[in-house]
C-alpha cells in the first residue's frame, strides 16, 4: 500500500509538471498581453521598459524556468489587473466555488443514489420509469437555459428565491460561508439546483444500472439464503458492489464542478473562481490564467488520487493487482 | 428466535417426515407466455435422510430447491401445493417469517463457489452477519462461531483465514466456506444445488465426503441437486429423477439404479460413460429437454422416447410399487431392466 501510494504520488507530481509546460506554452500562444497592458499612445522606450519589467523580453524557455521556480515557491506572479499575487486573488474566491460544488455534489448523491436504488429494485414501477425518462431530460437540458428558467420561475414569477449573489455570509475559520445563514442558503438554492440536475440524472442511472447488474448475481441469492434482512442485503451487499463506478463519477464530477461551473457562476453572479477566470481571460491576465489552471490541475490530480485510494478500500481485488 | 416453532428435535418424533412436499407447482409468467416450471412435485424427506434430485438443466430441479427456500423471484411464483416443513407450510409463510427460517433451519449451497461469496466483503463479515441475522450474540461470540465453523469444514488456520477476502481462496476452499456458512446454525435441512459441478474431480470427492460426514454428524437432512447420477449413487438414500418439471421416477437409490422403470432414467444411466464397455459407442438420449414454455402435451419425455405411442399423449399418473414410483405408460419391466 505504501509503495503504491509513493508511486502514485510521484506520478501525480509528474502530471503536474507536464501540465505546467502545456499551460505555460498554451497561454503564451493565445495572445500578447503587452497590447492590453500598455496604452496605445505609449512610446517605444516606455513599451520596452514595461516588457522588461514583466520579463516578457526573455526567451520562452527562460520565462518558463523562472515561472517554474516561482511556482515551486507558490508564487505565480502578480495579477496584471489586481496587482496582487494571482494565487491570493484566486484563493480568496475559492470558498464560494467550493461551497457551491460541495452543496451540488452532496445534493446529487443524496437524491441520485436513493432514486437509483429504487429504480434498480423496481424497474417496472411507474415512478421508476418516470424518473428514468426524466433523467434523459436532465442530461439533455443545457445548463444556461435551465438556470434562466429556474430564475424566471422561482425568482421572477414566484419571487421565492433570490436570483443572484451570495447573500449574507458568516465568517468561519477566517472565510465567509453562505452555508450558515438562511439568507445565504436561499441564495445557494438555485445555482446548486442548476448544477445538480445533470449529476442527479447521471448518478441515478449509474446506480440503477449497477443494481440491475448485481441483483441477479449468485452471491445475492446466497446472501438471501442466509436469511439476511432486505436492508442488510441492499445497503451492504448491493451498495458496496456498485460503489466503484459511482465513486469514479462523483470524483470526476466534483472536479469539473470546481473547475467549470463558470456558466452557472456567471448567470447567478456568484463571486467564485469561475467568474474570476472568465474576467481574467477577457483581459488576458496571464498570471491569473496560469495560476487558475494550475490550481485546477492540482485539484483534479488530488481528487483522482483520493478516488484511487477509495477503490482499494471498496474492492479488495484492486489492491492485489496494483501490488 | 423463531416465533412459530421451538426446537423441533425435542418436539417431534423422528418418524414424522421433516419435509413433505405435496403437489408443488411453480409457474413463470413472462412476455413469452406462462410456463410451468414445476408441475405436481411431491416427495418426503425424513431427518438425516439424503435425497438426490437428478435431472438435466431445465428439468425443474433447481426451481424445486429455490421454492423450498422461498427464493422464487418474479416472474415466477408458487401457485399450488404445499411445502410442509416440520408441519409448517412454507408456501404460506410471509416474507419476514421465511427470512427468519432461511439460513437458520434450511440452508442452501450453490453451484459456483466463485460466485456465491460477495467479492468485496471479508469472509468474517459474511459469516458473522449470518450468525447475527438469527442469533442475538456479541460480535466476539459470532466471530468465535464463524472460526469454529471454518475449522470444521477443514480450512487450515481458520483464525487467520477469517479476515481474508473470497478471491484469496481457491474454488474448493470457497465451497468449503459456503458449506461452513450453511452449517453455522446447524440447520435441519441443507439444499445443495450442484455444489461440486464447478470443481475438480479430486476436490469434488473431498467436498462430497466432507458434506457426508458433517450432515450425518448433525443429523441434517440433505437434498443434493445434480445432473450426475454417479454422485447420487454413493451419497443419497433416495433419488428423485426430474424431467420437464415433474418427478418421473422416485425410489431408493440402489433400486432405481439397478432396475430403473422410467425410460428417461434408463437413458440417463446409459449416458454415464463409465457404465459403457470399452469400444462400445457411447449412448445418449437424443434431442433436447423441452422449454417450460413449450411443454409437450401428456408425458414430457414423449418426443424423445422410442417407446412412445398414443397413450403417451395423456399425462401418466404416478404409479407406485412399494417405495418405488414412476410416471410412465410403458415402464421397463424388471426383467427388461436387468438386461439393459
Amino acid at each position: 500500500m505504501t509503495t503504491w501510494l509513493a508511486q502514485r504520488l510521484v506520478q501525480s507530481v509528474f502530471v503536474v509538471l507536464v501540465m505546467t509546460a502545456i499551460v505555460f506554452v498554451g497561454v503564451n500562444v493565445i495572445g500578447d498581453p503587452v497590447s492590453i497592458l500598455i496604452s496605445p499612445d505609449a512610446n517605444q522606450q516606455e513599451r520596452a521598459r514595461i516588457v522588461a519589467e514583466f520579463g516578457l523580453d526573455q526567451p520562452l524557455w527562460s520565462q518558463y524556468l523562472s515561472f517554474l521556480k516561482g511556482t515551486l515557491q507558490g508564487n505565480f506572479g502578480n495579477s496584471f489587473v489586481y496587482g496582487m499575487p494571482a494565487l491570493q486573488v484566486i484563493l480568496s474566491r475559492m470558498p464560494a466555488t467550493m461551497e457551491l460544488a460541495i452543496a451540488a455534489i452532496l445534493l446529487s448523491v443524496l437524491i441520485g443514489v436513493p432514486l437509483g436504488l429504487y429504480a434498480g429494485l423496481r424497474p417496472h414501477s411507474f415512478f421508476a420509469k418516470f424518473m428514468m425518462a426524466g433523467s434523459i431530460l436532465g442530461f439533455s437540458v443545457p445548463l444556461f437555459w435551465l438556470a434562466l428558467i429556474l430564475i424566471m420561475f422561482f425568482s421572477v414569477y414566484l419571487g421565492w428565491l433570490p436570483a443572484s449573489g451570495r447573500g449574507q455570509t458568516v465568517d468561519f475559520l477566517g472565510i465567509g460561508w453562505s452555508f450558515f445563514t438562511w439568507d445565504g442558503l436561499s441564495h445557494l438554492c438555485l445555482p446548486v439546483l442548476t448544477l445538480s440536475i445533470f449529476k442527479i440524472s447521471l448518478i441515478m442511472r449509474m446506480v440503477r444500472a449497477g443494481v440491475r447488474e448485481v441483483l441477479p448475481q449468485e452471491y445475492i441469492k446466497f446472501a438471501r439464503a442466509k436469511g439476511l434482512s432486505r436492508q442488510r442485503l441492499l445497503y451492504v451487499h448491493v451498495l458496496k458492489n456498485i460503489m466503484i463506478p459511482v465513486v469514479t463519477i462523483i470524483g470526476l464530477e466534483f472536479g469539473s464542478l470546481i473547475a467549470f461551473s463558470v456558466v452557472t457562476e456567471s448567470i447567478f453572479s456568484w463571486p467564485g473562481m469561475g467568474k474570476l477566470i472568465i474576467d481574467s481571460i477577457n483581459v488576458l491576465d496571464r498570471p491569473m490564467i496560469v495560476a487558475y489552471l494550475m490550481i485546477i490541475v492540482f485539484i483534479f490530480v488530488t481528487i483522482n488520487l483520493i478516488v484511487d485510494i477509495l477503490y482499494t478500500t471498496l474492492d479488495p481485488r484492486v489492491r492485489l493487482s496494483r501490488d | 428466535m423463531n416465533g412459530f416453532a421451538s426446537d423441533p428435535k425435542t418436539m417431534h418424533s423422528s418418524s414424522r417426515a421433516l419435509l413433505d412436499v405435496r403437489g408443488l407447482k411453480v409457474k413463470f409468467k413472462t412476455n413469452r407466455g406462462e410456463g410451468t416450471a414445476i408441475n405436481d412435485v411431491s416427495f418426503t424427506l425424513r431427518r438425516g435422510e439424503v435425497l438426490g434430485l437428478v435431472g438435466e438443466s431445465g428439468s425443474g430441479k433447481s426451481v424445486t430447491g429455490m421454492s423450498l427456500m422461498g427464493l422464487i423471484e418474479n416472474p415466477g411464483r408458487i401457485c399450488g401445493g404445499q411445502i410442509l416443513f416440520d408441519g409448517i407450510d412454507l408456501a404460506k409463510l410471509s416474507d419476514l417469517e421465511m427470512e427468519r427460517l432461511r439460513g437458520k433451519r434450511i440452508a442452501m449451497i450453490f453451484q459456483d463457489p466463485m460466485m456465491t461469496l460477495n467479492p468485496v466483503l471479508r469472509i468474517s463479515t459474511q459469516m458473522i452477519e449470518t450468525v447475527r441475522a438469527h442469533d442475538d450474540v456479541t460480535l466476539v461470540e459470532a466471530r468465535r462461531r464463524a472460526r469454529d465453523a471454518l475449522g470444521q469444514v477443514g480450512i487450515p488456520r481458520p483464525e487467520e483465514r477469517l479476515d481474508a477476502y473470497p478471491h484469496e481462496f481457491s474454488g474448493g476452499m470457497r465451497q468449503r466456506v459456503a458449506i461452513a456458512i450453511a452449517l453455522l446454525h446447524k440447520p435441519d435441512l441443507i439444499i445443495a444445488d450442484e455444489p461440486t459441478t464447478a470443481l475438480d474431480v479430486t476436490i469434488q470427492a473431498q467436498i462430497l465426503s466432507e458434506v457426508q460426514k458433517l450432515t450425518s454428524e448433525y443429523g441434517t437432512a440433505l437434498i443434493w441437486i445434480t445432473h450426475d447420477l454417479s454422485i447420487v449413487c454413493g451419497l443419497a438414500d433416495n433419488v428423485a429423477v426430474m424431467y420437464g418439471g415433474q418427478i418421473v421416477e422416485y425410489g431408493p437409490v440402489a433400486e432405481v439404479i439397478r432396475s430403473p422403470r422410467h425410460r428417461y432414467t434408463d437413458g440417463l444411466l446409459n449416458s454415464v460413460p463409465s457404465r459403457n464397455r470399452r469400444g462400445d459407442r457411447l449412448r445418449q438420449i437424443s434431442g433436447f429437454a423441452p422449454s417450460i414454455f413449450s411443454m409437450p402435451q401428456g408425458c414430457a419425455f414423449r418426443p424423445r422416447c422410442s417407446f412412445a405411442d398414443d397413450a403417451c399423449h395423456q399425462t401418466p399418473p404416478l404409479a407406485t410399487h412399494g417405495n418405488h414410483a414412476h410416471r410412465c405408460w410403458h415402464p421397463i419391466s424388471s426383467r427388461e431392466g436387468l438386461g439393459s
